[in-house]
Formats: structure tokens, C-alpha cells, sequence
């Protein structure tokens, strides 16, 4: 049983009380250049997707406390989870330093200009 | 049926870019192929079977090529005298050897089947399976052994049907028992809107030459006396289709008896080996680095289930793939009570007794990623109260085990079989839920896909471009539940 704490209201619950929304940070490519999209470019976002065994971030929504998404940061392995931080937010810092793989990647230059915000 | 011929050739037209008589050059050495080169593929679909649910005659057989002695009436009679203590061994336990012409990795059913029809159908034996745990024991091992192949669209009808029909006299063809049994499969209607969704998959199945059809709520009955026939219930049955000849089989002897035809065919299957890197010279591959060392190779094919991704990983390859775990779990042995296979996907359920009388059930994966073999409990419970709902008379039974198996999900629920942009590294993966019942046809399309370095036909739907241009093969919405 996943025990979840939502980072807006503090509703603690299970997954029960939760409702898991998948890989976390996609982005829309449309959104900001509707114009000039490549065919993989919008593969990459409706189907690649980090499957990462391990550390991996994720969208979840407090179903039964404020109805409100936001992310978390779970071991995949392990089933659990470090880190609940909010929709806008980036995780911790020390998270993204331990991220591998893709997660590692995608999260490089946003160590590297210190950014909190996704 | 002349007619359902017709048809299943234009499928099969519809589905292959390739001429035919190139597609029945590639499908030789199956079981279908006479010395004057075999049928169309496409009648693989079709293939009449004698009445009944009995094998075909063994006159159908072509002779066995392999050296293994094999197993009779008489070789059981001659190790009982023996106490069975002279039984030789299924399949050797080699080495690795430093180079082969090509590589699988997993050796669950989908690479053992494949495997051995590179062996048996492309003469393909310099090869290796490598497996980091035992052979079998992932999702092959795991599974609630539900074969049918009533999918929506003709490409999964194809290929599902492909692997069905293989089924039907697997036994015979690898001299070992898998115990298929096509029982009858029946997937119940509980909503209108159910009812009218099933009865198009039944025109498009009937289209395609499939034996099916849309059974009443009387039949229904009839067919499985422990279904709830309350029309005043949640969810009342309207009807159900249904599938006369899918059924179940024994999961492990299909791993065994691929596995032992493989070996026999001088096969290496490599256990307690795991695959840690891929090695590449620019965008081909060159081998693989193993616990048990290197291996060079230039062919790798991935069959790794719900472990594709990582492995993909090692040579640089992304996939439209997620891991979750799916569960199922048996009840304590009862009497007989259930004969065929029924699956209630609106209450996401499914169920079927086992020869040793256990309930057989499973239901919905969990919705988060995960590689621990361990589900959650609220999955279980939803399975279960559901099915308690269909069958009332299963309230009070125990339950002896439940386990989970990390399962291989892509967006549009079909399989990815096929190329990858490394030169050299075929994948075979994107089974989900549901590759059980397709292991026969999974591998004989993969074997000839790897053997010849382009898609066969029946896989080139199911390849990664899909993605790209759009074209899915949709069956997310086919079955609610998963199996
Ligand atoms: C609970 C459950 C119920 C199911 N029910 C049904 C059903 O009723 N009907 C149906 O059709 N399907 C069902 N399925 C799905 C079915 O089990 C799978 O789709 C199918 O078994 C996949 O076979 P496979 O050979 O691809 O994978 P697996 O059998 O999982 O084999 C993959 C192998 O790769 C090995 N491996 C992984 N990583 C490495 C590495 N790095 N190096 C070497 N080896 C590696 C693993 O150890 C494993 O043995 C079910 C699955 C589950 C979990
Ligand atoms: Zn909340």
C-alpha cells in the first residue's frame, strides 16, 4: 500500500485517496510552437515515456482531499516515495542529483541554471 | 468457409506489402509447408480443424528432426520401471561461447519461441538465448494462461489467430504437453453499452474468419450455472460473446517445451546470465556484456517483458513502454464448477479453474509504474469484489497465493515487434497484459523478422513507426481488463 501525503491541502491517505497521472515535467511541444512541430517531436509526448528502474517522477491528484495535482518522487523498486512537491515545482535538488538515465538528462541544464520552477 | 478463405486472404493481402510468394517462401518449415512450398500464411487464420476439441490426426505431422528420444507411452512405461530416476535431462546447461549469429535476450515464452523457430524455420542454430534469472520464471510463469484472439483490429486478429491456431497442436509439434485446452471463452455483457461493443468486435472477428458469436443471457446460464442471472443485480448479464475455442493452456510447459525443442536443435540457453551492456560499433551492434562476460553477436534481439526498457536503454533505444505490475491469484482447490474461461470486463474480472480445482482469477493492473514484482492490495480487493458480484457462490472461498508479474505497457496496447533504429537490434516486447496466448505466433513472426532483417508481414503493423505516423493498433478500449 503506497501512503501518500498531498504537498497542497495535507491530505494524508493511500493510493486508494489518490489518483496516479503518470510521468511528470511533459510538456506540451504544441503549446509553445504550434506552427513548427516534427512528427517525433509529438510521438515524444504522447507516447515515449521514462520507465526508469528506480528513482522516477511522477503526476499524482488528491482525489478525495482538494482535488488538486502535483508530483512526487518514488522509487520504483522500492515503492517509495521521497519527496511530494507542488504542479509548478521542481523536485529537490539533492532528487534531481540522484536522478539516472533519461531523468538525469532532462534534468541537467536546469541543475546547471539553478531553476526551481518547471 | 470458402467464403471466410476469401477473406482471410484479403486480410492478409491488406496486411502484407510484400508479395505473396515471397510471404510463403518465408513461412516455410512450419507445420503447414508441403514439398511443393508450403500454403499461404494467411490460412494459417483458417486453417480447418477437425470437429470437436480433439488434435489433428498425427498423419498431418511432418517427421520429427530432432535427435532428443522422444516422449511416448513407451518411454513413460520404461522409466517407470525405473523409478524415473533415468530420465534425461529437457535441455543442457552450456557455457556462453564467445560469438554467435545472433542473440536473444529473455527466455520467457515470447525469445524461447523465437528461438526455436529461428532454429527449426531458418536453420538459424549457431544462437543463444540468455536469461538472468530461470527460464520462464518472469510473466511467462505468472500469467492466468487465458488464450483467445477476439481483438478489434485485423492486425491483432491476425497475428493473435496466427498464435491460437499454433496452439491448437503445440503438444504434438514439440513432443511435449502443453495441455491446451480451448474450453470456450466467454466475455460477458453487463452494460447496453458493453453489449453493443462486443457484438462489433463479433462482426469484425466473424469478418476476419473467426469462429465466434453473441450468446444470450439463457446460453450464458447454460454454459456457466455459477453466473448470477439476477436481472434486478448491478450489473445484469444481456448476453455475452463468445469464443468456442479459446481457452487456457499450462503456461510452464509451453517455456519447457519451447526450450527443449531449442536446445534439441542446438540452441545455448544461457541461464543465470544477465544482460548489463550492448555494445555498438556506431549505430550496429557488435555483442552484448553479460555476468557470465562478453558475447559478440550481430543480431540482439530484446524480449525482456517488463525489463525492455532498461535493456533498450543500454544500446541508447527509447520505447513507448511503461512498467506496472499485474496481479492474479488462485483460491483453494474445489470441485469442478467452472468448464470454460469467463471474463466480466465492465467489473474487471476474469476467471477459469484450473485441472487441480483451484479458481484461476485475475483483473486490472495496478496504475503505477513498477519493477518489484509486488502489487498493491486495493488492486486485488477491486478484482475480487467484482468477480464475488458475478459468482456469488465463490464468496466464501480462501485464497492460497497471489503474486504479480511486471508487465510491458504501450499507449495503444498492442506489442512492438520489430527493427529499431540500431542496426542489429530487433525488439520483441509491448505484450502487456495479454502475450500469453501469443507466444507461438510472437515467435514465428520474430524469428522470421530477425532471420531475414525486416519485418514479416503479420509484425509490420506492429512496428515502432507506428508511433510516429500515428497508425495504432488500438485495443485499449477491445477488453477492460487485462489478460
Ligand atoms: C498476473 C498476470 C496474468 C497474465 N494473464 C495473462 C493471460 O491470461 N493471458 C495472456 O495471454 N497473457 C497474460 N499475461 C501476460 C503474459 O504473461 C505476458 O505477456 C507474457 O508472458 C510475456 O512473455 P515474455 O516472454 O515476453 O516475457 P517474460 O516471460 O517476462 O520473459 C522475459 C524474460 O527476460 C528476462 N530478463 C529481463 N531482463 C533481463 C536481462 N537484463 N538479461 C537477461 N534476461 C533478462 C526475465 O528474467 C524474463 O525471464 C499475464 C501477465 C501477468 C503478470
Ligand atoms: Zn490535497
Amino acid at each position: 500500500m503506497l501512503l501518500i501525503t498531498c504537498p497542497v491541502c495535507g491530505a494524508e491517505g493511500d493510493e486508494t485517496d489518490f489518483h496516479a497521472g503518470g510521468e511528470a515535467h511533459i510538456k506540451r511541444p504544441a503549446t509553445s510552437d504550434p506552427g513548427n512541430i516534427s512528427d517525433a517531436e509529438q510521438r515524444d509526448y504522447l507516447f515515449m515515456r521514462k520507465n526508469p528502474k528506480g528513482l522516477h517522477f511522477e503526476r499524482w491528484r488528491c482525489d478525495r482531499g482538494c482535488g488538486k495535482w502535483f508530483h512526487a518522487a518514488r522509487d520504483t523498486v522500492s515503492l517509495r516515495f521521497r519527496a511530494f512537491y507542488r504542479v509548478t515545482e521542481l523536485p529537490p535538488r539533492d532528487l534531481m542529483e540522484q536522478a539516472t538515465g533519461e531523468w538525469r538528462e532532462f534534468f541537467k541544464d536546469k541543475l546547471a541554471q539553478g531553476e526551481s520552477r518547471s | 468457409m470458402a467464403s471466410q478463405k476469401i477473406i482471410a486472404v484479403y486480410l492478409f493481402a491488406k496486411l502484407t506489402k510484400y508479395n505473396s510468394g515471397k510471404a510463403v517462401a518465408l513461412s516455410h518449415g512450419g507445420i503447414w509447408a508441403s514439398e511443393t512450398g508450403g500454403e499461404n500464411p494467411a490460412l494459417l487464420i483458417n486453417r480447418p480443424r477437425p470437429a470437436g476439441r480433439g488434435s489433428p490426426p498425427l498423419a498431418d505431422m511432418p517427421e520429427d528432426p530432432r535427435m532428443k528420444s522422444r516422449y511416448s507411452i513407451f518411454s513413460l512405461a520404461r522409466n517407470a520401471l525405473n523409478y524415473h530416476k533415468d530420465w534425461e535431462r529437457a535441455w543442457r546447461s552450456p557455457e556462453p561461447k564467445a560469438e554467435y549469429d545472433a542473440v536473444i535476450v529473455g527466455a520467457g515464452g515470447h525469445g524461447l519461441a523465437t528461438a526455436y523457430y529461428l532454429a527449426k524455420n531458418h536453420k538459424l542454430t549457431n544462437i543463444a538465448v540468455v536469461e538472468k534469472g530461470w527460464l520462464g520464471g518472469g510473466n511467462t510463469g505468472r500469467n492466468t494462461t487465458i488464450i483467445r484472439s477476439n481483438y478489434l483490429q485485423d492486425a491483432s486478429i491476425a497475428i493473435y489467430e496466427l498464435a491460437r491456431s499454433l496452439y491448437e497442436d503445440l503438444s504434438q509439434e514439440l513432443n511435449f504437453n502443453v495441455m491446451f485446452s480451448p474450453r470456450g471463452l466467454l466475455m460477458l455483457c453487463q452494460t447496453e453499452h458493453e453489449f453493443r461493443a462486443l457484438k462489433r468486435t463479433s462482426h469484425a472477428n466473424r469478418l476476419a474468419g473467426l469462429d465466434c458469436r453473441m450468446i444470450t443471457p439463457e446460453e450464458v446460464k447454460r454454459l456457466v450455472p455459477i453466473v448470477n442471472d439476477d436481472p434486478a443485480c448491478r450489473y445484469p448479464i444481456l448476453g455475452a460473446y463468445y469464443q468456442p475455442r479459446g481457452g487456457t493452456g499450462r503456461h510452464d510447459a509451453v517455456a519447457w517445451g519451447y526450450a527443449r525443442g531449442a536446445d534439441s536443435m542446438g540452441v545455448d540457453i544461457i541461464q543465470n546470465c544477465e544482460v548489463t551492456g550492448i555494445l555498438r560499433d556506431g549505430d550496429r551492434v557488435t555483442g552484448l556484456e553479460t555476468t557470465r562476460g562478453t558475447i559478440k553477436t550481430k543480431k540482439i534481439g530484446v524480449v525482456t517483458a517488463g525489463h525492455v526498457s532498461t535493456v533498450c536503454q543500454m544500446a541508447g533505444v527509447r520505447l513507448p513502454i511503461e512498467s506496472v505490475c499485474l496481479q492474479a491469484l488462485v483460491s483453494e482447490p474445489i470441485k469442478p464448477v467452472i468448464d470454460c474461461v469467463v471474463m466480466a470486463n465492465t467489473v474487471h474480472g476474469y476467471i477459469s479453474q484450473s485441472d487441480k480445482g483451484e479458481l484461476v482469477i485475475g483483473g486490472g493492473a495496478d496504475p503505477y509504474n513498477n519493477y518489484s514484482q509486488r502489487g498493491s492490495f486495493p488492486a486485488l480487493e477491486h478484482t475480487v469484489t467484482a468477480l464475488v458480484e458475478t459468482f456469488p457462490i465463490i464468496s466464501r472461498l480462501r485464497m492460497l497465493r497471489m503474486w504479480g508479474g511486471i508487465v510491458d505497457m504501450t499507449g495503444d496496447r498492442s506489442p512492438i515487434i520489430g527493427l529499431t533504429p540500431v542496426e542489429g537490434l530487433y525488439v520483441n516486447a509491448g505484450w502487456g497484459t495479454g502475450g500469453f496466448k501469443a507466444i507461438p505466433g510472437s515467435g514465428y513472426v520474430f524469428a522470421d523478422t530477425i532471420a531475414n532483417g525486416r519485418p514479416h508481414p503479420i509484425a509490420e503493423p506492429f512496428g515502432l513507426h507506428r508511433f510516429i505516423e500515428g497508425r495504432l493498433v488500438d485495443e485499449s478500449v477491445a477488453a477492460a481488463v487485462a489478460h
